[in-house]
């Protein structure tokens, strides 16, 4: 995999020079962000937060052929760090945060936090899911809760931490509504503070955003950016929408298509806050969108294909 | 409030035309009972006490033998839904089973039991502890597979996993197995009853039949009637709409 040669951003890096992209993650990264976002901690760390080395992942289908759905992949994410994950659909990018959170194995390869090598599911990483996974029968205050409770926090401090994560996601006025009764937007942000809640060191986001109107993502967005700087949190977003891996990312780090490998790592060194539609956003994005392109034709013909199988 | 207006009027009308085939002696009044000497049964029954005790000894036989059916249905549940082995082998067995109406286990029970209150309560809990068992295993495995990973990767696991997640989760499909299990046990008990002389409404049913007396048959008709809808229409029903508030399932 070679660098394009419109990936002339400063920190662009090809892969395969894994200790390059170590060098170069945090290098020029322009002092603004550091005043806008004091509570951002830019520490020289050695030990990565979230460590995947050679991750692979093969299944049977149900036609018994083994099918290799990642391949090989390597990836170091910072304590601190904004990870952003694109790729097509299909590429196992939602896949590969499953492993990370513990809930599915992988075939070969390691999960290390904090270098220790994960099995199973953990407080220390949380998933957000695509569909969320709210539960209907608990009100917005005991869907914050829950995880507090499973890990026997007392009642007086879990009480103190649901009206803190709710008053940071503004929902403290619904904390004894049922999650039905929430708009799409509020959902996630019950969600964001449901995962909060655990206080873990990662916090994997998948699509969350996907189904919502513009409107209510960009304000997500500019929430999530503003609790990311506040608490701290290590955070891996999977997202398929390139232009909102530029707008959150520190890095966004590009998946092939079936089986998914990493074809692509690109340092975002624009200023924060940033937005959806500033220009450097949108120049990032277009091109990292045709460094993207043939693994969407690559996914889109294999669709086709299947169609005109039938 | 219209609804109930309408009802009402439907509910009169139907009393309405009921006695005035019973006026028009189209029918001698021991093939057609007339409306007034079914409230004249009902008012005998109860003021000598003996529909009381019937529907005190039919009720109470049902609580027991319900209750009996729930909880083991819900383990039954629970082991088939969790064991593979047991849902291959056991679960055809439950769901077949089910096409069984209850009451063809009597021959069976009495030979085992005797004459007794056990005879009974067997039937009834034959009647509904595969209607719950199976809504039980159906509940575990509709649940959306969601919350059992949100559950997880919350930091919960094992028995608290189970209460705190997939019991709640699963609990719209278990109320309905419930519900389903009363109706089955409810069929199952009278019609036990009628076979099997031992007080009960459908005892009295079938005295009513002896005597030839369908004021006294059709009474206990109805009272059979008015209980089942009461337990069922406004104990689970309300059960249900509750929980579908609160889960959202229906548009509140």
């Amino acid at each position: 995999m070679s660098t394009s040669p419109q990936n002339a951003y400063p920190a662009a890096v090809p892969t395969g020079t894994r200790a390059g992209v170590r060098a170069n993650v945090f290098r020029g990264k322009p002092a603004s962000s550091v005043t806008t976002f004091p509570g951002r901690p830019i520490a020289e760390v050695v030990v990565p937060k979230v460590a995947l080395d050679a991750i692979s992942l093969s299944y049977k289908t149900t036609s018994g052929e083994r099918l290799l759905a990642l391949d090989n992949i390597s990836l170091e994410v910072k304590p601190g760090e904004f990870l952003c994950i694109v790729g097509p659909s299909g590429c196992g990018k939602s896949t590969l945060l499953h492993l990370i959170a513990g809930l599915q194995p992988q075939t070969s390869g390691k999960v290390l936090v904090d270098g220790t090598p994960v099995s199973g599911p953990g407080t220390d990483r949380i998933l957000i899911f695509q569909e969320l996974g709210l539960f209907p029968w608990l009100t917005v205050g005991g869907n914050v809760e829950f995880g507090m409770k499973m890990k026997n926090v007392p009642k007086a401090l879990r009480e103190e931490k649901v009206q803190y994560y709710l008053r940071l996601v503004h929902l403290l006025k619904f904390r004894d509504s049922y999650i039905h009764q929430l708009s799409g937007g509020m959902r996630q942000r019950v969600a964001l503070a449901r995962a909060l809640a655990t206080e873990p060191d990662v916090l994997l986001m998948d699509e969350p955003f996907g189904a919502l109107d513009a409107q209510t993502r960009d304000l997500l967005h500019d929430e999530l950016e503003r609790i990311w700087a506040e608490t701290g949190r290590t955070i891996i977003f999977v997202t398929h929408n390139v232009r909102e891996a530029v707008r959150l990312g520190d890095r966004v780090v590009l998946l092939t298509f079936r089986p998914g490998r990493v074809k692509e790592e690109f340092s975002v060194n624009l200023p924060r806050p940033r937005h959806m539609e500033q220009t450097g956003v949108a120049r990032m994005a277009g091109d990292i969108l045709d460094c993207l392109r043939d693994e969407i034709n690559k996914s889109l013909e294999e669709e086709y294909a299947d169609e005109k199988a039938r | 409030m219209k609804k109930l207006a309408k009802q009402v009027i439907f509910y009169s009308a139907l009393l309405g035309v009921w006695a005035l085939l019973a006026k028009l002696r189209i029918w001698p009044p021991y093939l057609f009972p007339p409306p007034w000497g079914v409230g004249h049964s009902l008012w005998d029954g109860f003021a000598d006490h003996s529909f009381w005790i019937g529907i005190a000894v039919t009720m109470k036989r049902m609580l027991i033998g319900y209750s009996l059916s729930v909880v083991l249905g819900m383990i039954l549940g629970l082991a088939v839904s969790s064991n593979k082995f047991l849902e291959e082998t056991l679960g055809g067995l439950l769901v077949s089973l089910q096409s069984l109406p209850s009451i063809c286990w009597i021959p069976l029970a009495v030979l085992w039991f005797g004459l007794t209150e056990k005879a009974i309560l067997f039937v009834v809990l034959m009647g509904s502890l595969l209607s719950v068992t199976i809504a039980m295993d159906d509940g575990r495995k509709q649940m959306p597979k969601i919350y059992g990973m949100a559950g997880r990767n919350l930091g919960a696991s094992g028995f608290r996993l189970f209460w705190s997640v997939l019991l709640p989760a699963s609990l719209p499909f278990i109320v309905n197995g419930m519900k389903q299990g009363w109706a089955f046990a409810w069929r199952s008990l009278i019609q036990a009853e009628m076979i099997f002389l031992s007080l009960g409404l459908g005892q009295l049913l079938m005295m009513g039949r002896d005597l030839s007396d369908m004021n006294q048959v059709m009474a206990v008709m109805i009272l059979i009637i008015i209980l089942g809808y009461l337990v069922d229409g406004l104990i689970f029903r309300t059960m249900e709409r509750r929980l579908q508030a609160k889960y959202g399932l229906t548009p509140a």
